[in-house]
Parts: C-alpha cells; structure tokens; sequence
C-alpha cells in the first residue's frame, strides 16, 4: 500500500482530477488537501509511523492552494489561531 | 490579438475556441437568413400592387411557420448543447498555474515542483520596443508548454477581477477568497493576448494578460531560468 503512494508520488505531475469537487469552484479542494495533510501527519506522528505518505496531500494542497493563502494558514497554525480542525 | 477594424473574434488557438467560433458561424449564418427573408417579405408587402387583402385564416401556412421555427430552433441547440458538455468534460491537467489578479497586475504561481511565483505588469507605452503592442504587453509572460492540458486556477488578492484569453476561449472571473478552475489545450505555439475582463478601479484597462505557448523543452528552460532569477 505504501508503494502505491509512493509510486503515485515518484510520478506525480500536477493534482489530479478529484470527483468529489468536479466543479468550477475548487477553493475547498484546496482546502480540503491542506487539512488532511496537517492531519495525516498528526495522526501517523502520533503513533510513531512513517509520515511519508502525508506527501500526497502536500504536493496536491501546493499545487493548487495560492502561496499567500498557504502562508497565511501556516502562520496562523503557529499562533493557534487557524479556523479549522486539525 | 485583436486588430483595427476587427469584426469578428481572433484566430483560435485552443479546440474549445474552434468550435466556438464554427457555431458561431452557424447561428450567425441563420440569423442572417433569417433577417434576410423577414426584410424581403416587408419590402414585398410594401411594393405590392395587389389589392386583395382580405385573407382571413390558413391552416398550412400556419403550420409551416410553427413547424419551421421549432426545427431551426433544435438546429442551433444541438451543436450548443455539445460544446457546452464538450467543454464540462473531465479534464486530465499536466500543468496546474495559479493567476491571482492584484490591482493593477496579475501574479502567476507555478507550485507543482518548486515555489515559481511573478508578477506580471503591464509595459509602459513609453517602454515599448518597435513592433510591441500599446496596452498588451507585459514584462513577464505566463509561459505554458503546447499541445498539453492546462489549469489555471484563477483568483484576487484585492478585488475583483477577470481573467481572460480570447483566442484560446478562456474567461473566468477572479474572486477574493475563491479558487476558480479554468482549462485550456494551446493547440499551436504562439503569443495570446487577453485583458482583465471585471472592472477593478482605476488601472482596470492596464493590466493586461500575455500567455505563451512553446514546446515543451523551452518551458522547461525557461522554468528553470525563472526559478534561478527569483
């Protein structure tokens, strides 16, 4: 299972097409990948498992979240002021 | 881009701009058809010396002129309805580009390897090179390789603005705080020109969009260079 992803990660190219925002607005998808990474890594450090599969999300959230919006998330998860539930 | 004079839409450069502007051609065309035999008809009626004008009611008239319409009508609905579901298809990105619309330029972001992010300002008309065009040309250019799947990714940092390329059938409004998903297939290499489409204050007419379009081992270098320029 982890080579899959790892596989999927080696090839990747840009995110792919995601069904479950198949609209023409994509700001959730954007912000749906940037939570699930910040969550796969809590979930998979907490238990002392390898992160590495948590890369997916990166990729996809970094190609499609704008720079300044990923800057200003991460600012806000280092003050604890981000709204939404990691 | 456009030209003086121009009356009809600009060479296509992407498969959606094609067949926009061949179904164009073909509503145009029955328009046109269409006003022609209205236009006959009234200047017949009023250059007739006939005199009897007293027909009350036809059955077969009247059911050619409803039948008729209904069929022209299915006539430009059909090739519509496909465009439009052409154009939903699912599309498979090689390429993800984000365009964040500023007041008064656009900001391009290449993130899928690195962190590739520009501004894009329009050139003085006073800057310009013999040959430029007045009102179009930008000091970086949003670089995409040909024949490849693009999605741009369109939004605002201020206000409201659009992003829009006619000759490879792109418009998409920017909206602060929402991420608008447009796509396009450069079918040929060249330069098009497009302009902010959403009214946005007093530089709107001056921030002017410039995609082009190479083979793929050129936008890589050119990429690279970007990247150690930054």
């Amino acid at each position: 299972m982890a080579d899959v992803i790892d596989d999927k990660i080696k090839n990747y190219r840009t995110a792919p097409f995601d069904a479950r925002f198949p609209n023409t607005n994509q700001t959730r998808n954007c912000f749906q990948n940037y939570l699930d990474f910040h969550r796969c890594n809590k979930a998979l450090s907490s238990k002392g498992q390898d992160a590495s599969p948590c890369e997916w999300y990166q990729r996809v959230y970094q190609s499609l979240c704008p720079m300044s919006w990923v800057e200003k998330w991460n600012g806000q998860i280092e003050d604890g002021s981000f709204a939404g539930k990691i | 881009m456009a030209h003086p004079t121009q009356l009809g839409f600009q060479d296509a450069a992407s498969p959606v701009m094609e067949e926009l502007l061949h179904f164009h051609d073909h509503a145009l065309m029955i328009v046109l058809l269409i006003s022609t035999l209205v236009l006959y008809i009234i200047t017949a009626m009023v250059s007739t010396k006939l005199t009897n004008k007293y027909i009350l009611d036809s059955q077969e008239i009247e059911i050619v002129w409803t039948i008729l319409p209904a069929v022209i009508l299915v006539l430009i609905a059909l090739p519509s309805l496909r465009i439009l579901y052409l154009m939903d298809e699912i599309n498979d990105p090689h390429l993800t580009i984000k365009a964040m619309g500023h007041q008064w330029y656009w900001s391009y972001e290449y993130t899928d390897y690195e962190n590739l992010g520009f501004d894009s300002y329009m050139v003085p008309t006073q800057d310009l090179a013999p040959g430029q065009f007045r009102l179009l040309e930008t000091d970086h250019r949003m670089v995409v390789p040909m024949e490849s799947p693009v999605r741009v990714l369109v939004s605002a940092e201020d206000v409201l603005h659009s992003w829009a390329v006619p000759s490879l059938g792109v418009k998409m409004d920017a909206v602060p705080g929402r991420l608008n998903q447009a796509a396009f297939i450069a079918s040929r290499p060249g330069v098009f020109y497009g302009q902010c489409s959403e009214i946005c204050g007093a530089n709107h007419s001056f921030m002017p969009i410039v995609v082009e379009a190479v083979p793929l081992e050129h936008f890589e270098n050119w990429s690279s260079l970007m990247l150690e320029d930054a």
